[in-house]
């Protein structure tokens, strides 16, 4: 059942209008749902000592897995034959269900009862055995709400995700009109068991998935939770495990940390009711309802291994990570985009969520995995929840500059080439070419500020901008400074602490670089004055050359190439500051993100990890400051004594977040005297660019909307991120400024 | 240091199972208090621990939709998660363990390992000599009507009755 495949390219307003279907019909129960077990995932992983270690285990074994996956293979045919089973090794989908038709034609099969399996969806074996007269029942109460409306999962894990109670009990009676109403949970659930009780007592063919098997012993390991794999298995004589090659481990005993960390990481539970080991065809009786026997337990039983793609997946540096997901879904839990639309917008022909968008290009291709991947935008969340360490905004972020390469959208290029000089190819969405290369935008802006800010104000202008750019009109534009920070400090004579500047720095004072990022240079211009306020009050001497973009606008667009020549560019230029031991202080967090952890992918390592190592945000650069017998009284703080207690709301920013940051400026904001609260929302839905698209603009304001109802009791609110504080700006309709503004002091 | 097998009760109790201590001797009665008729089971494998007559040992398919109560032994139990291991014998382990609306796991408590790497090892035991098991933890349960709803397509009530001189 796989997602209707849309004729042509979608416009932007379509996509906005099936968003905001999606937003209206699905959404509700999506945040519900998702956002409880983002919630328990959070208090389950906290349960575990040794979380990080099982991690690194997990990925351990998966990487050695994966890099020895042929031998693996060959290993549980032999293994699995001489328990007695069959294991066809599939091509493709066409060939995988070829197989299983003959299996259940050779056991005269009737009836099919299914439990749970992402991997049989992929392959679409209803359709194939159904085609065939064959009936299928998916007994996952899950799947079978999905299979009775005719619709495709909308969740890796929980596939009726999108479903409220009400809409199943509509669903049910009009396709059951059962006796009594259906009203309650409990009513749907046992109307269902005894429905499908009947199914799996009629059934010839029991089919599963498999979440792991290993591959010396030949054994399957299945969680579940509802008993229905166990009861397919149990009342079936011939046994269909259908699983993805990826799915094999070297050793039984490999199984313990994936079976610590699946339903933690998924669900939030710390185990799901059931993990069953079958090693096949096993002794368990089979049940034969018609005769009321149980049997000898002679079961047919065949692996059918799925390569589709996978092979080609296994040789693809960039991607070859894809196949270490274990499909808990903790990349969906924790995607704030994910958590507001759910699997039929954020996910492509089977797979939804983040790591979808490499599962899809592998098994469907890249038309599959365009449809949805912009809703990953970078924001990183999901990079520590995932217990096998995916950089799951990697894979969206090179599938992204591929699929870039493969655009026709030639419509505007006369309108950007020489406005927006870069490396990619001309065929380069205009959309993305716009937000990728916004520092350069950003330079005409400030050189012809004010006009710039009139000319962007101008409806024309605003509507020729949403037309060819794909640029709301409902958001606000930022507002180009003509006065950049660069030339503030220039003007005021650079860094006004003692000793330096003149010749050399006196020894014992610190130096450090602030990083002009494009929006501190030239629209947030204030949090960059405060900063150089803050740092210099207490004794670091500032300097702010000029250093080109990080690379991080050109990245987030997944223009790869144009990141990296503008990392070696920007590192060229921090260099000789790092030579001199000069510390690099960040205002903008997804700039630190980049220095910290993306330039490891764009840079030589030895490079990358110099600029790791000596690059700080802000604020933890203060708190180290002040550990270190800084001044607290020099700053804002403590002329407020009398303020001490003042409520203050804190969003940090969600980069800032993944690389543990967030908890400096909580800290020297309660050190001088701040009552700081904290969101938990993961994100703030703008995400750089993301808010700003016409086709994401309802959705951004919608997570948004999450944030917004975290602080209606605040009557201050900071936040990190340049696009954190728009967003917020624009929800509050009020100033959400830097927390740098709040402490810096004012001359 | 709380007991392994305290651990394990309390765990399990959290997965929300019963749990009832008793000795070899006082079985019989630790039993009937878990148990609702009709019953299946398959045989313990405990010293001078067995099950009583009215117990269906080699249960039908009528039998076990007829079942109130499924009572199995547990082969071992994990401490830290509440978990007891399930084997899949030729005999009715897993269809009276699975059918049934109430599960009766029966435990020696010397069976309780303490994490779940132990877990595993001692289940590899099992499944090296060519044996299926499954980790029951609490009742079976779903969370796809829209709310969680305690039994699904399992049972809907588990008790674990430890042994504690076995």
């Amino acid at each position: 059942m796989s997602r209707a495949t849309r004729e042509g390219k979608e416009t932007r307003e379509e996509k906005a209008a099936r968003i905001r279907h999606l937003l209206a019909t699905e959404g509700e129960s999506v945040e519900r749902n998702t956002k409880g077990f983002n919630a328990g995932r959070y208090d389950a992983v906290r349960e575990l000592s040794d979380y990080e270690e099982l991690k690194d285990e997990a990925r351990a074994i998966k990487e050695d897995a994966i890099s020895r996956l042929p031998e693996l293979i060959e290993q549980v045919r032999e293994t699995v034959e001489e328990n007695g089973g069959t294991v066809y090794l599939a091509d493709d989908a066409a060939d995988a269900n070829r197989y299983i038709r003959e299996v259940c034609d050779d056991a005269d099969a009737e009836t099919v009862v299914k439990s749970k399996s992402m991997t049989t969806e992929e392959i679409d074996v209803n359709d194939a055995l159904e085609a065939d007269g064959t009936e299928v029942w998916e007994t996952d109460l899950g799947e079978f709400v999905v299979q009775v409306a005719d619709e495709a999962p909308s969740h890796i894990v929980a596939p009726a995700v999108h479903k409220s109670r009400e809409t199943i009990a509509e669903l049910f009676e009009a396709r059951f009109d059962p006796d009594r109403p259906l009203e309650t949970a409990d009513d749907l659930t046992a109307f269902a068991r005894e429905f499908l009780a009947e199914k799996i007592a009629d059934a010839d063919v029991g089919m599963t998935g498999a979440n792991f098997v290993a591959a010396d012993t030949g054994t399957l390991a299945l969680v579940t939770s509802e008993g229905n794999a166990r009861k397919s298995v149990a009342a079936t004589d011939t046994h269909v495990a259908v699983a993805g090659v990826e799915k094999l481990l070297p050793r039984f005993e490999d199984l313990s940390p994936f079976v610590e960390l699946i339903a933690r990481s998924g669900t939030g539970q710390s185990i799901t009711s059931y993990v069953t080991f079958l090693t096949p065809p096993g002794d368990a009786p089979t049940l034969d309802w018609d005769a009321d026997t149980a049997g000898e337990g002679d079961r047919d039983f065949h692996l059918v291994l799925l390569d589709n793609g996978r092979t080609d997946l296994r040789g693809d540096d960039q991607l070859r990570e894809t196949l270490y997901c274990i499909r808990c879904s903790a990349c969906l839990n924790s995607c704030a985009n994910f958590q507001h639309v759910g699997g039929h917008a954020f996910g492509g022909e089977t797979y939804s969520g983040g790591i979808a968008t490499g599962w899809e290009a592998g098994v469907h291709g890249m038309d599959s995995a365009a449809e949805f991947n912009d809703f990953c935008t970078g924001c990183t969340r999901c990079v520590n929840q995932c217990p096998v360490g995916i950089d799951i905004p990697w894979i969206n972020t090179v599938v992204r500059d591929r699929l870039n390469r493969e655009g026709d959208d030639r419509n505007f290029d006369f309108l950007v080439e020489g406005l927006t000089p870069d490396e990619e190819s001309g065929r380069l969405d205009l959309q993305k070419r716009f937000f990728g290369n916004f520092s350069t935008v950003a330079k005409w802006g400030s050189a012809t500020a004010p006009v710039s800010n009139w000319l962007a104000r101008t409806p024309g202008v605003r509507a020729l901008a949403e037309r060819a750019l794909g640029v709301d009109s409902r958001r606000d534009l930022p507002e180009f400074k003509r006065e950049t920070l660069r030339k503030w400090f220039e003007s005021r004579g650079g860094t006004r602490v003692e000793g330096a500047n003149s010749g050399g720095t006196a020894a014992g004072v610190r130096e450090a670089v602030l990083y002009p990022d494009t929006y501190t240079n030239h629209v947030a211009v204030e949090r960059g004055k405060a900063a150089v306020r803050t740092l210099e009050a207490l004794g670091v001497a500032v300097r702010i050359p000029d250093v080109p973009d990080s690379g991080r606008a050109a990245l987030s667009q997944g223009m790869v190439s144009s990141a990296e020549a503008q990392a070696r560019a920007c590192a060229s230029a921090l260099a000789p500051h790092l030579d001199a031991d000069r510390d690099v202080v960040v205002v903008e967090p997804s700039d630190l993100a980049m220095f910290r952890a993306d330039y490891r992918k764009l840079l030589p390592e030895t490079e990358a990890e110099r600029i790791a190592d000596n690059s700080y945000e802000l604020f933890e650069y203060v708190y180290g400051l002040l550990e270190n017998g800084g001044d607290a009284d020099a700053l804002r703080g403590a002329e407020r004594e009398t303020e001490r207690g003042e409520q203050i709301g804190y969003h940090s920013h969600c980069q800032q977040r993944t690389l543990g940051l967030e908890r400096y400026t909580t800290a020297v904001l309660e050190e001088l005297g701040y009552d700081v609260s904290t969101s938990d929302a993961e994100c703030c839905g703008m995400a750089g660019s993301f808010g700003y698209k016409r086709e994401y603009y309802e959705l951004s304001m919608e997570v948004g909307e999450s944030l917004r109802e975290e602080f209606a009791g605040d009557a201050q609110v900071v936040a990190s991120g340049t696009s954190c504080c728009e967003q917020l700006t624009a929800l509050r309709d009020d100033d959400v400024p830097h927390p740098i503004e709040r402490i810096a002091p004012r001359n | 240091m709380t007991s392994l097998v305290g651990r394990f009760e309390c765990e399990a109790a959290d997965a929300g199972c019963e749990v009832r201590r008793t000795l070899a001797a006082d079985f019989a009665d630790a039993l009937a208090e878990s148990v609702e008729r009709p019953a299946v089971g398959a045989p313990l494998p405990f010293t001078s621990v067995s099950l009583p007559e009215y117990v269906t040992t080699d249960p039908t398919p009528s039998d076990l939709d007829a079942a109130a109560t499924g009572i199995t032994p547990a082969q071992f139990a994990v401490a830290e998660y509440g978990s007891v291991a399930i084997r899949s014998t030729g005999g009715s382990d897993e269809a009276a363990s699975l059918y049934p609306e109430r599960h009766v796991a029966v435990l020696a408590e010397s069976d309780v390992v303490g994490d779940m790497t132990a877990g595993i090892e001692r289940m590899g035991k099992i499944v090296r000599a060519g044996g299926d098991a499954v980790f029951a933890t609490g009742a079976s349960a779903t969370a796809d009507m829209g709310e969680l709803v305690v039994g699904a397509h399992g049972p809907r009530e588990v008790t674990v009755v430890v042994v504690e001189d076995r």
